[in-house]
């Protein structure tokens, strides 16, 4: 249990007043009934943690999805001052740009309903996935720095999908500022055999139904209607994010005696921004940014053929069209009003999604007059909803809100608790075809290992972090 | 490694004083992922048994040859340090090329130092079973310390 002293300032939100080192206040977004559990593991006392960190801005804050994480919560987002601030890898988690992307289709659920297991099984045998899956490309290195640079775009110009992807896409699926000097050859490694790979753990892909439509004109405007069939990916950066992370983890382990500041774990390592390793950091961390972008854009390509090969219809029949692709694992320099002026700040998002407000820039221009498109993934077979982003996020929480349910189990615990049970079968009562590499994989995602997704949107929703505009039901899933 | 004794979670209650002494790990419970408690005799048992404690997490080990060998140097600024890094080096060894360890000696270590030779095999589908992907070793809640009967180690991995 954590020593943390938390105040209900409101519905939604609780502070925690700063002590000791904390050198700007915690705030939680919670309710009533969800507070309980989040008090019950360490993440309260990581966003204190956080608050210790230099150049910190207005909050360390936690989102409705919250738990534990190395170093920073998972849910949590800090922004820092470019100056005096700090970078930390810790910050971003090991899978850098690990996200979310929604395709549409011209389907009606009813078109496919006894095409659905073909479909599954499709995606499943043609899709590599699961425990250290090899992709059906292998990059040398030098191709692989392309990769690296460029992201979704290499993909797209090397035949996987369009141009109209990329602009569907967080930062056009090219983040700048990629630098492959500044990644490792294990890095490299790790990299050039899982391009175009799942991977294992909560990633998936899954085949979806608009279930409900909270906000007619949104809905419109991202183009989805009720019982359309809809898919989502969630993977992220595989072995090669993770390498990055750890090698700069463990860089920055090694200077934490220079820092000048008490670090109060030293999993939450950091470099100053303005420094030559936190700007090493940034250049690597952005180049695993857009693997991902990549990674995605490449399983969104295969899954459009499985499509067409498994129905039997044209591109144009499926009409497979990318709605947005978000990225919930990243620090980002944006630009935000803080004190009335306006500043450019580091802002880490780790188990956080952007949610950018009508009007901004960085919507793409199809939804600047609505808002960007926000995607929650539930836990295993439940679904995901689709949200949109809002001025107050803009204001409150640097433009950021939740990023799915958030686990409650830990992996061991959930393989105990399931024993003996056939989670295949159960996900099947539910109506939703699952199909996975890994033995242990279905037991560790059952959905009880997860908070209620309805709930945590709830809270972003009232708290005004993100509006609902639509709830989508699996009906296929195919996992690591 | 047919010795190995792995504890269910009753047996995990057990204080480590009172422990079989030919246990080499267990596994305990953490939210987010898998926790090592790991045990030796000495520094350098405590290291060996971290790195097979690993791999029998990762695969199952009765399947695995020692067929080639990987030499290692790893430094660290103190104890817990220094096995972290041992830990990344023998994890990247299967993360990064498919090495599947089956052994581990150790030649020479001190506070800041560890030097020695692991055996084993790439990963060959048709004969070696997954288990576990651990992706990454962490700095959460390390711990390595000298206690009556020994050493222990625990450390918390990402999967």
């Amino acid at each position: 249990m954590s020593d943390i002293t938390m105040k209900k300032l409101d519905e939604y939100r609780w502070i925690i007043p700063p002590v000791g080192g904390m050198r700007v206040p915690g705030m939680i977004y919670s309710s009533d009934t969800m507070i309980g559990g989040i008090g019950s593991d360490e993440s309260p006392k990581q966003v204190s943690n956080v608050a210790y960190l230099p150049g910190i801005v207005k909050y360390s804050l936690a989102m409705p999805d919250m738990h534990w994480g190395y170093g920073f919560p998972i849910g949590g987002v800090a922004a820092f001052d470019l100056k005096e601030g700090i970078i930390s890898p810790g910050g971003v988690g090991y899978d850098i740009n690990c996200g979310v992307r929604l395709m549409t289709t011209r389907l009606h659920i009813d078109e496919i309903r006894d095409r659905l297991h073909d479909l599954v099984a499709a995606l499943f045998r043609d899709i590599p996935t699961g425990v250290g899956s090899k992709g059906s490309i292998n990059l040398s290195f030098s191709e692989e720095k392309k990769v690296l640079k460029e992201g979704a775009r290499w993909a797209v110009n090397h035949g996987y999908g369009t141009s109209g992807d990329l602009l569907a896409t967080e930062d056009e699926g090219t983040m700048e500022g990629a630098d492959p000097d500044c990644v490792s050859d294990r890095a490299l490694e790790r990299g050039k055999q899982q391009l175009g790979t799942l991977g294992s753990g909560n990633h998936f892909l899954e085949i979806e139904v608009v279930e409900k439509i909270f906000d007619e004109k949104v809905a419109a405007a991202f183009g989805l209607e009720r019982n359309q069939v809809v898919v989502v990916i969630h993977s992220g950066s595989r072995g090669f994010g993770y390498q990055v992370c750890d090698d700069y983890l463990a860089r920055m382990v090694k200077k934490i005696g220079k820092l000048g500041f008490l670090l109060p774990d030293r999993q939450l390592a950091c470099a100053y921004f303005d420094s030559d390793e936190g700007r090493q950091y940034f250049a690597a961390m952005v180049c695993a940014a857009n693997y991902a972008w990549a990674n995605r854009q490449m399983l969104m390509h295969w899954t459009r053929e499985i499509f067409e090969r498994t129905l039997k219809k044209s591109p144009r029949d499926i009409g497979m069209r990318l709605v947005y692709d978000v990225c919930h694992n990243i620090a980002k320099i944006e630009e935000f009003i803080i004190d009335g002026e306006k500043k450019k700040v580091c802002v880490h998002r780790k188990g956080a999604t952007r949610a950018f407000p009508p009007g901004h820039p960085a919507v793409p221009a199809a939804y600047r007059h609505v808002g960007q498109p926000v995607l929650i993934p539930g836990d295993m077979g439940t679904g995901s909803y689709v949200l949109v982003g809002t001025e107050k996020a803009f204001s409150e929480t640097f433009g950021s809100t939740c990023h799915g349910a958030g686990r409650v189990m830990s992996r061991s615990r959930a393989k105990k608790v399931s024993k003996g049970r056939s989670i295949r079968k159960e996900m099947a009562d539910r109506n939703v075809i699952v199909m996975a590499t890994g033995k242990g994989t279905l037991h560790e995602e059952i959905p009880e290992a997860y908070k209620d997704i309805d709930s945590v949107v709830d809270v972003v929703h009232e708290a005004g972090l993100s509006r609902k505009v639509a709830r989508l039901r699996a009906v296929g899933c195919i996992k690591g | 490694m047919t010795e190995m004794l792995k504890v269910t979670d009753r047996a995990m209650n057990s204080k480590p004083e009172t422990r079989n002494p030919k246990l080499k790990y267990r596994v305990f419970d953490h939210t987010a992922d898998l926790g090592l408690e790991i045990y030796g005799t000495d520094e350098k048992d405590l290291f060996l048994n971290a790195a097979i404690a690993v791999f029998d997490n990762i695969t199952e080990l009765d399947h695995v040859t020692a067929q080639e060998k990987r030499h290692f140097t790893v430094e660290g600024s103190d104890r817990e340090d220094l096995l972290i890094n041992f830990l990344r080096e023998i994890l990247y060894m299967y993360n990064g090329e498919g090495f599947l360890l089956k052994d581990c000696y150790i030649s020479d270590i001190d506070d800041r130092h560890v030097v020695g030779v692991v055996r084993g095999e790439i990963f060959n589908p048709e004969k070696h079973r997954i288990k576990t992907e651990i992706k990454a070793v962490t700095y959460h809640q390390i711990e390595v310390e000298k206690t009556p009967h020994g050493w222990k180690g625990r450390v918390i991995f990402d999967v």
